[in-house]
C-alpha cells in the first residue's frame, strides 16, 4: 500500500504543546558517569516535576490545542487518543483521564496507543481515518512521554519529557491540511521494554542504520514518489529526534536542507520526548508557518516503523490564549544530577 | 482517597466545576448545592476559568502522610477571578518566588499516589501564569 488519503479532506484544526520546566544539562550526566569524557548527544533535556506524568502533560497540551481550535466545544470531539510509552498505569487508560479533564466525556471513544516513539503519529493517522470517513467530525490525537533511561546508559543523556496534542478535523476548519501519509513498518527489534521492567533496553548502534534511517528513508521516499513531490517543495521538514545528529543526517540524505530542518529541531533544548518528539517539533513549525507553506513530518518508532505526512498550511488563528512551543522551551529551570535523581524517584526514602 | 470519593469529585478536581446561584448569581466553589451568600438552593454547574491570584500562602516542610515526597511545597489560598477563595498547592514555582497578589492559573497535576499499588489522584493546583508570547506572535 502506498500513500493513504481519506475520503474527505482532513487537517489540523488546533494544536498545543507541553514541556515541563526543569532542564538537566547533558554535561551533568557525563560528569557523573564518564568524568566528563563523553561526546554529548544533546545540550540538555526536559525533566518532569514530581507531580507530572503523561496524563497531566497530555491534559495541558490538549487544553492548548482546544484553545487554538476556534471555539470548538469539547463535547464534539469523537476520539481522545493518547500515544505514549510511559502511560501512568499499566491497566487503566490515560485517555479517559484526559477526556474527563477537557470535558469531552462521555460520548467519545478513548484509547491509549503504543508503538514506542511513533505512538503519537499512529494516533494521528487513525484520527485522519476516523474523521476522513465521517465517523466523527473531530478527534484529539496526542503524543506524549516522560521517557525513562537507565542511570549511566546512553539514553539517560536524552530521555526527556513533553509532547503535543492535535485536534484533527475537517479541512475547511483546519490550520493545515493533510495531503497524504505513508506508514512503513517491519519487525526490527532495536529497542524494547519487557513487562514490569522500569527501563528500556536497546541494541546500541543497531538503532541507527537498520532501524531509524531505513524506516524514515523508506516512508518519506514513498510519500514523495507517490505524491510526485520533491524535498524542495517543502518549507519545513520535521523528523523524529532521538539526538541532534540523526534527524539532520536522515534529512540531508533525503535531500532536505538544514534551513528546512532547524525550525522543528528541538532535541538540543528538550531532549528526546519519544512519542512527543516529532510532534512537538511540528508545533514549533506551526507556530511560525504561513499559509501556502508545505511541511513534511516523519516519525520513527522502535520495533520498528515510521509514519510520514505531507501537510499544507492554510490558515492561522488570531489572538490565541495558549503558550507557544517556544514559551515552554524558554520557561527553563536548570537542575543538577542530584535534583534530577530526586525528580525521577531514584532515591529510596523509607 | 477512597475510590467512590475520587470518582464523585472528578469534575471539581479536574476542571474546577463549581456552581452558580440561580437566585443571586454567586459563583460557588467547591460545589455545595446551597448558596453561601443568599442561602437558596444552587445546583447549576459552573466551570471556573482557572485564573486567580495568591491571597495568602505557607510553605510546608513537614508534610502529612502521603505528601512526604513532595516537601517542601507551598500551599495557598487562591482568590479565583470569579470570587471564591480556594485552598490548593502551588506548583512550578520555588517557595522564595511566591508573592501575595501573584497571578496564577489552574493546572491539573498529581496530588498524591495511594502507594505503589493504589490510585494516582489527580486534581487542581495553581502555578504562576505561563508566558504567552505565542499568542502575540500569532497576531502579527
Amino acid at each position: 500500500m502506498g500513500v493513504m488519503k481519506p475520503n474527505r479532506a482532513v487537517g489540523i484544526v488546533g494544536y498545543g504543546a507541553y514541556v515541563p520546566r526543569y532542564r538537566l544539562p547533558a554535561q551533568e550526566v557525563a560528569e557523573l558517569w564518564t568524568e566528563g569524557n563523553m561526546q554529548l548527544p544533546v545540550r540538555e533535556k526536559s525533566v518532569p516535576g514530581l507531580d507530572e506524568d503523561v496524563a497531566t502533560m497530555s491534559i495541558e497540551a490538549a487544553r492548548n490545542a482546544l484553545a487554538r481550535s476556534g471555539g470548538l466545544l469539547p463535547s464534539r470531539i469523537g476520539a481522545v487518543w493518547v500515544g505514549s510509552e510511559s502511560h501512568p498505569y499499566a491497566v487503566k487508560p490515560t485517555s479517559t483521564i484526559v477526556a474527563e479533564a477537557i470535558g469531552a466525556t462521555p460520548y467519545t471513544t478513548a484509547a491509549d496507543w503504543q508503538f514506542a516513539c511513533k505512538a503519537g503519529t499512529e494516533a494521528i493517522q487513525a484520527a485522519i481515518g476516523l474523521v476522513g470517513s465521517g465517523m466523527a467530525d473531530y478527534a484529539l490525537a496526542i503524543g506524549m512521554d516522560a521517557a525513562q533511561g537507565r542511570p549511566g546508559d546512553a539514553l539517560e543523556y536524552t530521555a526527556g519529557a513533553g509532547g503535543a496534542a492535535f485536534v484533527i478535523g475537517p479541512a475547511e476548519a483546519s490550520l493545515a491540511v493533510f495531503e497524504g501519509s505513508v506508514s512503513y513498518v517491519t519487525d526490527t527489534p532495536d529497542f524494547w521494554r519487557r513487562q514490569y521492567e522500569k527501563f528500556p533496553e536497546h541494541a546500541g548502534r543497531f538503532t541507527g542504520e537498520p532501524a531509524y534511517f531505513h524506516h524514515i528513508s523508506s516512508s518519506v521516499s514513498q510519500l514523495l514518489t507517490e505524491m510526485n513531490l520533491k524535498a524542495s517543495d517543502f518549507t519545513y521538514a520535521v523528523f523524529h529526534q532521538p539526538n541532534a545528529k540523526f534527524p539532520m543526517k536522515v534529512g540531508e540524505d533525503l535531500g532536505f536542507t538544514r534551513e528546512q530542518i532547524k525550525p522543528g529541531l528541538l532535541v538540543n533544548e528538550i531532549g528526546n520526548t519519544y512519542a512527543g518528539s516529532s510532534l512537538i517539533g511540528l508545533t514549533a513549525v506551526l507556530d511560525i508557518a504561513k499559509p501556502g507553506q508545505r511541511i513534511l513530518l516523519a516519525s520513527f518508532g522502535s520495533g520498528a516503523g515510521s509514519d510520514a505526512f505531507s501537510l499544507l498550511v492554510q490558515g492561522r488563528r488570531e489572538g490565541v490564549q495558549a503558550p507557544g512551543t517556544r514559551d515552554y522551551i524558554n520557561r527553563r529551570t536548570q537542575i543538577d544530577y542530584a535534583m534530577y535523581a530526586r525528580l525521577k524517584g531514584n532515591y529510596k526514602l523509607n | 482517597m477512597e475510590v467512590a470519593r475520587f470518582w464523585r469529585t472528578k469534575g471539581q478536581r479536574y476542571q474546577l466545576v463549581g456552581e452558580v446561584c440561580p437566585s443571586c448569581g454567586e459563583k460557588i466553589f467547591p460545589p455545595r448545592d446551597v448558596c453561601p451568600a443568599c442561602e437558596k438552593e444552587a445546583k447549576t454547574p459552573y466551570t471556573f476559568s482557572g485564573k486567580g491570584e495568591v491571597y495568602s500562602y505557607s510553605t510546608i516542610y513537614s508534610a502529612p502522610e502521603g505528601f512526604e515526597k513532595y516537601a517542601p511545597y507551598t500551599v495557598a489560598l487562591v482568590r479565583l477571578a470569579e470570587g471564591p477563595l480556594v485552598t490548593a498547592q502551588l506548583t512550578d514555582v520555588d517557595a522564595q518566588d511566591v508573592k501575595v497578589g501573584m497571578p496564577v492559573e489552574m493546572v491539573t497535576r498529581v496530588l498524591r499516589e495511594d502507594g505503589e499499588r493504589g490510585m494516582v489522584v489527580y486534581g487542581y493546583k495553581f502555578r504562576p501564569v505561563c508566558a504567552n508570547q505565542g499568542a502575540a506572535a500569532q497576531q502579527i
